[in-house]
């Protein structure tokens, strides 16, 4: 049988500089797997690949059997990836619940003539989606920000939109972009909770990039650790902490002077 | 009531409608056109020449001509709209002025420059306000679902969009088919009221007054595209007897409201959200 997602041999040039050489890895279905890396190193650039927004140079990408390859991004979250962004995309000037809402609405669709005329099953399924969102907003704690517009609200809550958005598509594959970008200590500890939560609860398969080594130390049971856009190491947070390659790519080469 | 105010509405229903289909566009879809007063040509010409020549009921050949307009932007919007950027509003000019000299050069069909007269007119004020509520109550309705949040989030930002499983060509393309759709109309229903059209109704002046009426009401605001239509024709029609000057004042109105406003006159909010706000109950 085909493994649950399969990255392999990918490869993405811009211009002169390789961003993603040759990378291969896999997941299986209800993993919770980091992906770290200097800055720089391609991690986001892969997510860009599974998602669609860049196409492959070389290599295949493959999902509960599919090749991604050829898809376009709307494809790819109908066959169940969704993702959050490193540089947050929400849609700053509507309600947290409408960002919600606009995700949500994916899976229960109505047809153009109920949009139009509001008859038919257009309430139901309008407070169907309206329920969901409002259920995923309780659930990374912003019920109480629901009519807020998204860009107002403070920087940690807005990954928090971000995670609900995605999950409001019902995906089997969540790819979280620096969920802990710009936040405190506090928030970290608590958004960890929140992703192992969600990971349970959802029966979801996770890959998350991260440069904060604590959160993928304490939530990944594997990682992956990249570096100019090629794979150095993978394995426990353990091996991860103690492999060469990773300590070199982090803290720098020892120089022997004579 | 007088023939002068009957005709006012009328006219205000007229421009209400098409509005309304720019204001999807370029106010919920946040795509600019320098070009819709060629969808109103088609409206127009398609009902005064099968009203005229063909002898069609007018209420199904109002409607043909909204739909040809519909076709037209198909096929324009189609290779444009794939591609992000300002692509359609580039386009959208030379397919207000292509339209524009076709209609003035294809002598046989639409008569050439010198106008179209002798349309029937059907355009009364109990139709052009049936025509009116209708399409709007659509188009109320249709911002308010699934469709309007998925022009909203086009606009907004379409990497994410279309990562929220929106195909962001197909939306676009699907506004914009609307949005023509309701020129059309509108268009139609002014040849009727006028009874006689002519190639230079239609032209670029035309085309900005449309897109600046929505810009002036505020961008994604239905309600706002209203009003400022109401605003612009009124301010109009007050200041026919100094007809010279018309269109200076009318852009100094449009100046002031930029500066005072520029947002627009409603921002992107809709009235109903200013009526509702004292009685909504606190988000528990």
């Amino acid at each position: 049988m085909s493994p649950f997602f399969q990255l392999s041999g990918a490869t993405k040039n811009f211009g002169g500089v390789r961003a993603v050489d040759n990378m291969s890895f896999g997941l299986e279905k209800g993993e919770l797997v980091g992906l770290m890396g200097p800055n720089g190193a391609g991690k986001t650039t892969i997510f860009n690949l599974v998602t669609g927004v860049y196409g492959l140079d070389e290599g295949e990408i493959s999902f509960k059997g599919e090749d991604l390859g050829r898809l376009k991004s709307h494809q790819i979250t109908d066959r169940g990836i969704a993702r959050t962004f490193q540089n947050l995309r929400l849609f700053q000037r509507s309600s947290a619940l409408d960002n919600v809402m606009t995700a949500a609405q994916y899976r229960i669709p109505y047809t153009f003539i109920e949009c139009i005329t509001h008859l038919g099953s257009w309430r139901k399924k309008e407070k169907m989606i309206r329920e969901k969102s409002m259920g995923l907003l309780e659930r990374v704690g912003l019920a109480d920000r629901a009519d807020q517009a998204a860009g107002t609200l403070p920087y940690g809550f807005q990954r928090r939109l971000e995670i609900a958005r995605a999950l409001a598509l019902d995906p089997e594959l969540l790819l979280l972009d620096e969920p802990a970008a710009g936040m405190n200590a506090e928030e970290v500890s608590s958004l960890n909770v929140l992703i192992k939560d969600i990971h349970s609860d959802f029966g979801l398969t996770i890959l998350v990039i991260e440069h904060h080594m604590d959160l993928v130390m304490e939530i990944c049971p594997r990682i992956i650790c990249m570096n100019f856009g090629a794979k150095i190491a993978e394995g426990t947070p353990w091996e991860i902490q103690n492999h060469p390659e990773v300590l070199k790519a982090y803290l720098g080469e020892e120089e022997d002077d004579e | 009531m007088s023939g002068y105010t009957e005709g006012i509405i009328i006219l205000l229903c007229i421009n209400g409608i098409a509005a309304m289909g720019v204001s999807l566009l370029t106010g919920f879809t946040g795509i600019f056109s320098l070009g819709h007063a060629a969808y109103m040509a088609l409206g127009a010409y398609t009902t005064a020449i099968l009203t005229v020549q063909h002898e069609v009921h007018w209420l199904p050949a109002i409607l043909l001509g909204g739909l040809l307009a519909v076709a037209v932007a198909f096929f324009i919007g189609v290779p444009t709209l794939k591609l992000m950027g300002d692509y359609y509003a580039i386009a959208s000019i030379g397919l207000g002025e292509a339209i524009r000299l076709i209609l003035e050069n294809w002598q046989s069909v639409t008569r050439g420059a010198r106008g179209y007269p002798g349309i029937d007119p059907y355009t009364t004020l109990p139709v052009v306000a049936a025509f009116f509520l209708v399409l709007a109550i659509f188009m109320f309705n249709l911002i308010n679902s699934r469709f309007g949040r998925a022009c909203k989030a086009c606009r907004d930002d379409h990497v994410a969009s279309s990562l929220l499983g929106f195909n962001t060509a197909r939306v676009r393309v699907l506004s914009l088919m609307i949005s023509a759709f309701y020129c059309g109309v509108a268009g139609a229903l002014l040849g009727g009221f006028l009874s006689f059209i002519q190639p230079i109704m239609f032209d670029m002046l035309k085309s900005t007054e449309l897109t600046a009426v929505v810009v002036f009401g505020g961008l994604g605001s239905m309600s706002g595209s209203l009003l400022g239509t109401a605003v612009i024709t009124l301010i109009t029609e007050l200041f026919r007897p100094i007809s010279q000057y018309r269109m200076l004042i009318y852009g100094a109105v449009l100046v002031i409201i930029m500066v005072l406003r520029p947002e627009g006159i409603m921002g992107n909010r809709e009235f109903i959200s200013w009526v509702r706000a004292p009685f909504r109950r606190k988000a528990s």
